[in-house]
């Protein structure tokens, strides 16, 4: 990603902010200029629920670019517990330990680095529920 | 400083990274013989860095603060781990927490003491009246050169805590602090250099000891306050030796330090070493209970706290995960692993 794209898209990555329709009242990340429920230009920006579990997950075995330290990897599909489905990394979690319904939590990491002298990408991925966040 | 307020602390969090990995485990690398300095240390993941651990622990902090980071006038994050060597940390961790755009923020470096130099900063704007909130934060994911003493030892943590004016709302206030720093060479690192250098003989009695026990000793004068005023002390924990040694010689008792002694579990975690056996200690503390609170930073310099406990600590631990449901939270890797997720082989 370049640069003035990271800087742009950083505040909605970094705290996962979402979109709300005030037509249909859906939210969704990350946010667009359209509601792909209903098709309403009227939307707000919303912080999302930071908890959720897991609808479906894979392993990328042949990462994208700047992905490969990572390699394999898990991404799913966490559900919020507002309903809003948001497509993401996990991490701190083994390959064999991941299942569906799992509560995971979003938390704030690192994606990719720029090579040893290029900028540093951070943003939200999601993890295991720890202890004391889970009442 | 009559005309300035007392600062009282609103909420405080910690974070962690899960991995661990024993000492003996890097002994047996380096076929050591002997006694190891600690048990085992926190290691970060591939993901993780001094920004994110930041983070996570000001997240925690906010919570028991029951403040949104859009109040926060200024961040202070303390650590000798930067993520870049130009650009600050600090505004990473304020648009994470949504503090942008209107305050002040800036990373600050004292080793191991950084986390408490954040504090006695945090404490200025918010006693002059500048600020309103402030956040101080040490962390640090700090690297020991392999076979180096300092490979055992040196972990990865990170502690923030929310400052305000003492009101009924404070989990605890600061009663009083004093700062006591010298130019001593006993622990660098220059420019460019991936591992620091220390002065081995030099790192106890000259350093540590002398700068931990003159910090306490100026506070105690300055308050009035003795040992038994301390229901609990915390001192800087570069390995277990050095805190129940010059909590000895001070003359606390070993129930005083245990319940904020975390070195064993998690390792040195530099500026956030300190400042995490705090958190522990306000874990458990009852209000009405003082706390001493002294850390330690090469280079040299330490500063000493008393800390009194207030009513809302009951309400408020509970809002954040406590620092044993991190020490609990762990898997164990071993030196190979070890040695990828700190980025010592190259892939
Ligand atoms: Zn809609």
């Amino acid at each position: 990603m370049s640069v003035p794209r990271y800087w742009r898209e950083r505040v909605t990555k970094y705290r996962l902010i979402g979109a709300q329709c005030t037509n249909c009242g859906k939210s969704f990340y990350p946010p667009r200029k359209v509601c792909p429920y209903c098709g309403s230009r009227d939307l707000k920006e919303v912080a999302l629920p930071r908890k959720g579990k897991v609808i479906s997950f894979t392993v990328i075995r042949v990462p994208p670019a700047g992905f490969e330290l990572y390699s394999p990897y898990l991404i799913a599909i966490v559900e919020l517990e507002n309903g809003t489905r948001v497509l993401a990394q996990l991490t701190d979690v083994d390959l064999s330990e991941v299942k569906v319904g799992m509560p995971v939590e979003a938390t704030f990491r690192k994606y990719l680095e720029h090579g040893p002298s290029g900028i540093i990408e951070y943003g939200i991925k999601f993890r295991p529920v720890i202890k004391g966040e889970d009442k | 400083m009559k005309s300035l307020q007392t600062v009282g602390i609103l909420g405080y969090g910690v974070y962690v990274p899960m991995y661990r990995i024993k000492a003996q485990e890097i002994g047996r690398m380096w076929k050591r013989e002997g006694r190891l300095p600690i048990e085992e240390k926190s290691v970060v993941g591939l993901d993780e860095d001094t920004a994110t651990l930041a983070v996570e622990a000001s997240l925690n902090a906010l919570k028991r603060a029951k403040i949104s980071g859009s109040f926060i006038g200024a961040i202070r994050l303390g650590t000798e781990s930067k993520p870049y060597a130009v650009k600050p940390t600090a505004t990473i961790v304020a648009e994470a927490i949504g503090a942008t755009p209107r305050l002040m923020a800036a990373d600050l470096e004292f080793a191991c003491k950084a986390g408490t130099e954040a504090i006695q900063s945090c404490r200025a704007l918010v006693a002059s009246g500048i600020v309103d909130y402030a956040l101080a934060i040490g962390v640090d994911t700090a690297q020991g050169r392999p076979r180096d003493e300092l490979e055992y030892t040196a972990g990865c943590g990170a502690a923030a805590y929310v400052l305000s004016k003492k009101s009924h709302e404070a989990l605890a206030y600061i009663e009083d602090a004093v700062s006591y720093v010298t130019d001593t060479p006993d622990f660098w690192r220059r420019p460019l250099e991936p591992y620091p250098c220390h002065a081995y003989r030099f790192t106890g009695k000259p350093a540590y000891f002398h700068h931990i026990i003159s910090a306490a000793k100026l506070l105690m004068e300055k308050t009035g306050l003795s040992p038994s005023d301390f229901t609990y002390a915390v001192f800087h924990q570069p390995n277990v030796k050095f805190p129940l040694t010059v909590a000895s010689i001070l003359g606390f008792k070993k129930d005083q330090i245990l319940p904020g002694l975390l070195v064993n579990a998690i390792g040195n975690t530099y500026a956030a070493s300190s400042l995490i056996g705090l958190a522990a200690v306000l874990d458990v503390a009852k209000p009405g209970d003082r706390i001493l609170l002294v850390s330690y930073g090469s280079g040299a310099g330490s500063d000493a706290f008393s800390i009194v406990v207030q009513d809302s600590i009951e309400e408020k631990r509970e809002l954040a995960p406590l620092v044993k449901d991190y020490i609990n939270r762990k898997k164990y890797i071993d030196y190979a692993t070890y040695a990828f997720y700190r980025k010592k082989i190259l892939v």
